[in-house]
């Protein structure tokens, strides 16, 4: 039953989204430019700077993380469905997980076109060891994800949200960010440091056990008017 | 306002002008010489930016499930402290780092860990301020998730930056420098109680004007 | 009274910034990690004294400041329950 609702409400937001492709494309396209200012900023004489590749990478898919979030629950806002979603006798943290899966769908995308970005603009050998980046990349954008997510849909009923969501979700994801750009950062060493690669994986994978449920068991409160 | 409230304050504004007399007849400290002596307001501060954190976690918690109006206040106005003692905190360790350490900023453990527990509080008043109505919850929920925060960013700094200057800035405390400190530290504690309170009382009249508000309208 | 406060807290800051910028040395370059004091070169090695200064002067400055702030944060929110109460008085006496 629980599966089930998880299940509905993702497809819910996947045909929604399929319809218009709006916040996909935006978030898309903004991501990209996040990536080209950087890159025009800090590439100098066609040469990168040494290791900011992870860092480019994971403030790119903050930004438009917090876009991503700001609009999908924008549009629940607007049509009022995240109300009539609250309404309906599911269980509230059976919607919370299904449209944290959704904004999580959403994010590996956009990933899957920046790391090939990122690695040709900055010169990194981002692809180097795909299975790893690609843990590091889903564990880090659970994490954030879990937090935007209960965040986003408390803010829908505050005023100034646009604003206040990046204000609360930066300082909450800082471990978040550190642990990815630090693990991403020893992908592009030239000797692979797996000892250490698995203390910060660790950290992540500890980061979204603990704020998954934390969100699973704050939602009900936390979305009571 | 309650009874012990003006003796107690008085006591304070007491303890307040003598503690400058206390750490100036502290012997210097044989390393750092006289700017060691902002450690007796910087430890303090530092203890109370925690102590307020800590007040606004639990009360937020209890806030959250039990939905106690007064646990919300307590939690408002300790966070408001948060932000206060942090700010001293903040501002007072640099100012000793600069010349102990000889620069204004490490991306120490701590330093770190504080700073990022200083924007969450920040994130809070924010929060309350700008969020409209409905924003107690949220902000309960934004301190619940700061509190469980705070492991983890030690835990990552820490691995991020493990070439930091440990403990030897603070060393094993002879009498003579431990009874300023811990005379300072009393100090900060009755103000840090006496500044609760007051800021509590403020919330309360505005609940009772709130409430005369609504009382008129209907 | 907004506007007060926000001057207030301006005017912290710069009075902070101020003496720190009096305290304010060209920093030392590539120091990336902890030196002991007694090996700095000696032109790093500040004098304590406006450093000291500074940071006793910013928390008596802060502390002072914010108390007032809620002084009158407090006084205005009793003014307004006082006229308030009264005219919740003269409502109901006519």
């Amino acid at each position: 039953m629980f599966a089930h609702i998880v299940w509905l409400v993702l497809r819910k937001d996947f045909t929604v989204e399929v319809r218009s492709l709006e916040i996909a494309y935006t978030t898309l396209f903004f991501a990209i430019s996040c990536v080209l200012v950087f890159a025009f900023a800090l590439v100098q004489e066609g040469r990168a700077p040494v290791g900011g590749a992870a860092g480019i990478l994971w403030i790119a898919v903050a930004f438009a993380g917090t876009l991503a979030l700001g609009r999908t629950f924008e549009r629940e806002r607007q049509a009022e469905t995240l109300r009539a979603l609250l309404l309906a006798p599911a269980a509230r943290p059976a919607v919370y997980l299904g449209k944290l899966l959704g904004i999580v769908a959403l994010l590996t995308a956009a990933e899957i076109v920046l790391v090939p970005l990122v690695a040709l603009l900055f010169q990194a050998s981002l692809l180097a060891h795909p299975v790893w980046l690609a843990l590091i990349l889903l564990t880090g954008t659970v994490g954030f994800a879990a937090v935007g997510t209960l965040f986003a849909a408390m803010l829908i009923r505050a005023r100034s949200r646009d604003v206040l969501l990046p204000v609360l979700l930066y300082p909450i994801t800082v471990p978040v960010i550190i642990a990815g750009v630090r693990a991403t950062g020893v992908l592009l060493e030239p000797e692979l440091d797996v000892g250490l690669l698995q203390v910060w994986l660790a950290l992540l994978v500890c980061f979204d056990v603990v704020f998954v449920t934390l969100a699973l068991w704050t939602f009900e409160p936390l979305m009571t008017e | 306002m309650p009874s012990w409230f003006t003796p107690l304050a008085a006591l304070c504004a007491l303890m307040f002008a003598t503690a400058p007399i206390l750490i100036a007849q502290a012997p210097y400290e044989s390393t750092m010489g006289l700017v060691q002596k902002i450690f007796y307001v910087h430890l303090p501060s530092a203890w109370m930016f925690l102590l307020a954190a800590i007040t606004c976690g639990i009360a937020s918690l209890r806030y959250l499930f039990r939905g106690d109006p007064r646990q919300d206040r307590l939690a408002w106005a300790a966070a408001e402290l948060a932000v206060l003692f942090g700010v001293l905190t903040l501002v007072t360790g640099p100012l000793w780092a600069r010349k102990a350490w000889g620069v204004w900023w490490q991306w120490d453990v701590r330093l770190t860990s504080s700073l990022m527990g200083w924007m969450v509080a920040v994130a809070y008043l924010l929060l309350r301020r700008y969020g409209g109505p409905g924003s107690d919850k949220l902000a309960a929920g934004l301190a619940l998730f700061g509190i469980v925060n705070v492991p983890f960013v030690y835990i990552s700094v820490n691995y991020w930056r493990t070439i930091h200057p440990t403990t030897n800035v603070v060393p094993t405390l002879p009498t003579s420098f431990g009874v300023p400190l811990w005379f300072s530290a009393v100090t900060f504690l009755l103000l840090f109680v006496l500044l609760l309170r007051m800021r509590v009382r403020l919330e309360e009249q505005r609940a009772r004007v709130d409430a005369l508000y609504l009382s008129m309208d209907s | 009274m907004k506007l007060l406060s926000l001057v207030l807290v301006v005017l912290v800051t710069c009075g902070a910034g101020g003496v720190v910028l009096l305290a304010q040395q060209p920093p030392p370059q590539q120091l990336d990690e902890f030196v002991p004091i007694d090996q700095l070169p000696p032109q790093d090695q500040l004098p304590a004294a406006p450093l000291l200064v500074a940071a006793y002067s910013f928390v008596a400055l802060a502390l002072f400041a914010y108390v007032v702030s809620v002084a009158r944060r407090l006084a205005s929110v009793q003014r307004e329950l006082e006229r308030l109460e009264a005219d919740m008085k003269r409502g109901s006496g006519t």
